[in-house]
């Protein structure tokens, strides 16, 4: 019983010092924006403090300079704007889209399913040449309108897939009994299956939302003007001015962002892995 | 559309628990229920009608870009130019006598082998070592996912900072240390295979968390019991890992895998935030070849042939994948 009881300990130990190597070499980046953000410029630029810590007082003037003499504040409104109509096209298309799939059209329905998710394969990096074209010839370059139209085309096909694996797990005979007491097959996927689906749709909503943040090439590509910027393209392009770094302001714009995002991403992360193992796990 | 419900023939039969079509008509009733009023053709029907406007702008703004990518690498055309000619292999010609050109080649290769290789063996060991239900969990997930759910783009800029060529925290490290004398610390993004090196690390950072969740998915996934019988019987903890639990998992690190590859050789966000491909291309990368050519410099041909040496990567993954789903739905 003596050994057992070792082993086991023995297994703690080497469990948290894994768990400890990984999670300081996966969050330092995090920590290290925080400190930034609110270290004195003279701090941040003496060689000979050491940085891990404070040593002059904490300050709030990268945090000024971000909001009252950047576009940050713009950026984080448009961001939102996409976020927001994103979703909404997003919603419309795939719920019906993933019903008919699931329920409707039989067999080949699951493999209709498959393809579209499939199509999540197919990288930005390919279609974005072409895209610049069609986007200029609609003439949406430089306006948020540009990305509206085109983030839909990853957000759809794995928002069919999540709610393909949703409508799944609800029982048919719900459906049934309420065509049977005199609901149409719309009326039942409207009155009784979207309402009792409202856990998968929140993950839909969060997931379009985060995707929208992160999202890269696409408004790097679209989008060149200041005002018309999302985050994550203005805060790394617009924010360093000529070959000046404002470290402690940049710093300040990647925090702000990234954490609210984590947390959201985070409380609904198990839904998004099972979307990427269906199939290989059972 | 409206969509009449008078009770279908079969209503009075006992519903079908098999989810098999029931009849379409009952024996000894004339047949004249048009071929569209039948239940499960409207069922069908209203099913094409509710996927079709989701289908239409897949095809629409996935399908036609692709296919234009493929017109494109065959054209002169360039931004702004109003008609373009067939120009046969022109393109792709001189794209292989571009050092750019094999420099991206070789390092998307280099880019993705060796972060994937990185990746799996890290998610590997903190899948494991988060299997379990422990307090603190939770707080420990959460850090370990942030490098994944935070914009990569501002992580990036996060390690810029970290890589600076005076400031870096990494250097004033070595220097306190002893291993470097003050002001003689690498330039993590100013040297070729520095460089390199950095933006590997950086990339695995990005992914080494989305492939260690997809992992531990498949990992709880496997039923208790095997490890623990295989440790009653005596077999001892790496025994168990490598003979039992990783075997079981393969078919969830090939799904890591394959997202990772994907993710990774057509990625350009990482190399294009930390060095813009430089020192002198040795990180330029097919993705952000295709970026710098074709939009930058407004040779969307040229860029469009770059862009194309993505899909047999992709196609290979495609393929790989359905294959996986193909043998999970027979299995």
């Amino acid at each position: 019983m003596q050994r057992g009881r070792v082993r086991i300990f023995g297994y703690e130990v080497a469990r948290w010092a894994v768990l400890a190597v990984f999670a300081i070499l996966l969050a330092f980046p995090f920590y290290w924006m925080f400190i930034t953000t609110f270290k004195q410029t003279l701090d941040l630029y003496t060689l000979q403090n050491n940085p891990f810590r404070f040593n002059m007082s904490p300050t709030l003037e990268h945090l000024k300079l971000l909001f009252q003499q950047t576009k940050y504040m713009v950026w984080v409104t448009n961001t939102a704007i996409v976020g927001g109509i994103v979703v909404g096209i997003t919603l419309v298309l795939a719920l019906p889209a993933a019903y008919a799939l699931t329920r409707l059209t039989g067999r080949w329905g699951q493999r209709v399913g498959m393809a579209i998710f499939l199509t999540y394969l197919v990288p930005p990096t390919l279609l974005f040449i072409p895209l610049s074209r069609v986007i200029a010839i609609l003439g949406l370059q430089d306006t948020i309108w540009a990305v509206v139209l085109v983030y839909p085309t990853f957000t759809v096909p794995f928002s069919i897939w999540l709610l393909m694996g949703f409508f799944k797990s609800i029982p048919r005979e719900l459906e049934d009994a309420a065509m049977v007491d005199g609901l149409t097959r719309l009326g039942a996927f409207v009155k009784l299956v979207i309402p009792i689906s409202l856990s998968g749709i929140l993950t839909v909503v969060i997931f379009t939302f985060t995707l929208v943040t992160q999202e890269f090439v696409y408004a790097l590509t679209f989008i060149s003007t200041e005002n018309s910027q999302l985050i994550s393209v203005g805060v790394p392009t617009f924010l360093v001015r000529g070959d000046v770094y404002y470290w402690g302001s940049l710093m300040a714009a990647c925090l702000i962002a990234s954490v609210p995002i984590a947390i959201l991403y985070n409380l609904f992360l198990d839904r998004f892995i099972a979307g990427f193992t269906v199939g290989a796990v059972k | 559309m409206a969509i009449k419900t008078d009770p279908p023939a079969s209503a009075k039969l006992p519903p079908d628990p098999a989810g098999v079509q029931p009849p379409r008509h009952e024996e000894g009733i004339a047949v004249t229920v048009p071929w569209h009023r039948t239940p499960e053709n409207r069922a069908t029907l209203l099913g094409i009608a509710m996927f079709t406007p989701a289908v239409l702008f897949i095809a629409v703004l996935i399908g036609v870009p692709f296919v234009l990518a493929f017109v494109y690498a065959f054209t002169d055309v360039k931004v702004g130019s109003i008609e373009s000619h067939y120009v046969g292999l022109e393109n792709f010609r001189s794209i292989l006598q571009s050092p750019s050109f094999k420099k991206a080649l070789v390092n998307s290769f280099i880019f993705t082998i060796i972060s994937q290789v990185l990746v799996i063996v890290g998610a590997t060991i903190l899948s494991v070592a988060l299997k379990d239900r422990f307090r603190g969990r939770g707080f420990v997930r959460f850090l370990i996912l942030l490098p994944w759910v935070a914009p990569i783009s501002l992580g990036a800029i996060g390690w810029k900072w970290i890589l600076d060529s005076l400031y870096s925290v990494i250097n004033w490290v070595l220097v306190v240390l002893h291993f470097y004398k003050p002001y003689s610390a690498p330039m993590w993004l100013g040297e070729p295979h520095l460089a390199m090196a950095s933006v590997i690390l950086v990339h695995t950072w990005r992914l080494l968390p989305f492939s260690t969740v997809i992992m531990l998915a498949g990992l709880t996934a496997i039923p208790k019991d095997i490890p623990e019988a295989a440790e009653v019987d005596g077999a001892g903890f790496w025994r168990t890992l490598f003979q039992i639990t990783i075997p079981m998992m393969l078919p969830i690190i090939m799904v890591a895998v394959l997202f990772g590859i994907i993710f990774t050789f057509t990625d350009m966000t990482v190399v294009y935030v930390l060095t813009a491909g430089g020192p002198y291309d040795s990180t330029q990368v097919l993705p952000s070849l295709a970026f710098f050519t074709g939009i930058l410099a407004g040779d969307l041909s040229q860029g469009a042939a770059i862009s194309l040496f993505l899909v047999p990567i992709m196609v290979a993954v495609t393929y790989v994948m359905l294959r996986l789903a193909h043998k999970s739905e027979i299995a």
